[in-house]
């Protein structure tokens, strides 16, 4: 698996990039607030949000085809629930108001997650007093999400070069992945006791 | 059931953004207060292990393919409060990193799958457990637990949809619901599964030590559930029975209830979500999910059976 494949072009150099984090995620945060909450008939409203965000897309130098890709690959998530909408009068409208929305709020997220390092924007949680218990539950998990999905990946393959059979039953598929997964909480619990003497070892606390 | 931007309207978003603060609050003072500093890193771990299961699929009929959600299954292995930690990084992880899920109804999705889907599967395994001890136990109050939470999730999701006055309660109730008692049988077999595999690989982990460690004081656990019961109060009961809407009262109170009127986010479609009929729709939808529970506690123990097949064994 590509370790970068979430925020793979958060650190690229370019004006965008090179902005405050907590500018640029307060005016994220303004964005969608702003996306959420305008009634749709102020058109103009929605069409100058759309001309800023493809600005910010060319200023960032992030390729048009990867955001494309990445919107086309959210964007059934919306659609799950957005189908919800059409089972009422005027539902058409409703559903058509939901989906500009929500794909404009979309897209400012994945301008902001592809412009700004995880880090930095923990920094920034940190400076505005959220628990540092949790950045530090936050920061752990994004260090070892990449190494946890990677040991994962390592367990599947390993346990498919085993199977020769390749029609296996679905039970016994089920209860591989029982396994799989047992297997991996397991070594997750054995590297956090590992994590915690490793950062005793360096002063933690 | 993640929630994107765009489907929630001021109050409903504001109110779970309180509802999801208060409770990993909760979560966080007890956390720091009870659980020792070797198991800090814990949290961290298990917010990534529950990540990267979430990326093994498992075929479900028809070419489809399912994945765990994960709630009950970190909560019966590291007690209900480290997993509302874990489960609401695990959130804002998604949020931030892989826009699943949106920003504004980031609270509402905490609320949902971290903190109702963490409490009502603790509490069912640890009710269940209470009367069918051993081994099969075991089996059977994961499974029926990792069913129940998926469904009240996705209940209270719907209630969220509906009181926003996006998704008609008629429509969004049987479908989330519906559709999450399907997806929870898979959850529900799959934390059963991983659980067994747990037990064979390091009991240890589930040993009545590290559970003493995990277990949370009755008063805690109280204060969870009353955050918990408020949020579906407010988000379902309207719907369920003749209640007056609790959020709307609030609203009215603090004075954004104009605003919420003067900017109608979809210009609430049914006025007071009377549809005609929707009474008796409700008593059925009901029914058929008392029965459909019965049904799922019913196959629990049949795989609990199948699964651990000499119940005497293990008292030896």
């Amino acid at each position: 698996m590509h370790h970068d494949f979430l925020d793979r072009y958060s650190r690229l150099d370019s004006p965008i990039h090179r902005l405050p984090t907590a500018l640029k995620l307060a005016l994220a945060l303004i964005f969608v607030f702003v996306t959420v909450a305008l009634p749709l008939s102020v058109r103009d409203w929605f069409i100058g949000l759309t001309i800023t965000l493809i600005g910010v897309v060319a200023l960032s130098r992030i390729p048009w085809l990867f955001l494309l890709k990445r919107l086309l690959f959210l964007e059934p998530f919306v659609l799950g629930m957005a189908v919800l909408t059409l089972f009422q009068p005027n539902g058409v409208r409703v559903f058509a108001t939901i989906f500009v929305r929500s794909t404009l709020c979309l897209l400012t997220m994945v301008l902001l997650s592809n412009t700004t390092p995880f880090s930095a924007i923990l920094k920034v949680l940190r400076r505005v007093r959220v628990p540092a218990l949790f950045i530090t539950t936050l920061a752990l998990m994004y260090r070892y999400l990449f190494v946890l999905v990677d040991e994962a990946e390592r367990m599947h393959r390993a346990r498919a070069s085993r199977t020769f059979t390749r029609e296996t039953s679905r039970v016994h598929l089920w209860h591989a992945l029982g396994t799989v997964i047992g297997q991996l909480f397991v070594r997750s619990t054995e590297r956090a006791e590992r994590i915690y003497a490793a950062m005793c070892a360096r002063g933690w606390r | 059931m993640h929630i994107p931007d765009g489907f929630l309207d001021a109050k409903t978003a504001v109110a779970s953004a309180v509802l999801s603060a208060v409770g990993v609050g909760m979560a966080l003072r007890q956390a720091r207060k009870t659980l020792p500093a070797r198991r800090v890193p814990m949290l961290g771990l298990a917010a990534a292990f529950v990540f990267a299961a979430q990326m093994l699929n498992f075929p479900v009929a028809g070419g489809t393919s399912g994945h765990l959600i994960g709630a009950t299954l970190v909560a019966v292995l590291l007690g209900p409060g480290a997993a509302v930690i874990a489960l609401t990084a695990v959130l804002v992880v998604q949020c931030f990193l892989f826009n699943d899920g949106g920003l504004t109804a980031l609270g509402a999705n905490i609320f949902n799958m971290a903190i109702v889907a963490t409490l009502v599967g603790y509490g069912v395994y640890r009710l269940v457990r209470r009367f069918v001890p051993g081994q099969r136990g075991l089996i059977l109050a994961a499974a029926f637990a990792g069913w129940c939470s998926t469904v009240v999730a996705a209940i209270s999701c719907a209630g969220q949809l509906a009181v926003s006055g996006t998704v008609p309660w008629s429509v969004s109730f049987p479908a989330m619901a519906g559709v999450h008692m399907l997806i929870g049988i898979g959850e529900g077999l799959i934390t059963a599964l991983v659980i067994l595999a747990i037990v064979r690989l390091r009991a240890d982990l589930l040993d009545d030590e590290a559970v003493a460690v995990a277990a949370m004081p009755v008063t805690a656990f109280v204060g969870f559930g009353l955050v918990a019961a408020l949020g579906l109060a407010l988000f379902v009961s309207p719907f369920a029975c003749k209640w007056p809407d609790g959020l709307e009262k609030v609203a009215a109170t603090l004075g954004f209830e104009h605003h919420a009127i003067e900017k109608p986010l979809l210009a609430a479609p049914i006025p007071d979500y009377a549809l005609p009929g929707i009474g008796s729709a409700v008593v059925a939808t009901a029914l058929t999910g008392v029965i459909g529970t019965v049904v799922v506690f019913g196959l629990s123990l049949l795989l609990a059976r199948v699964l651990i097949p000499h119940p005497t064994l293990e008292s030896r």
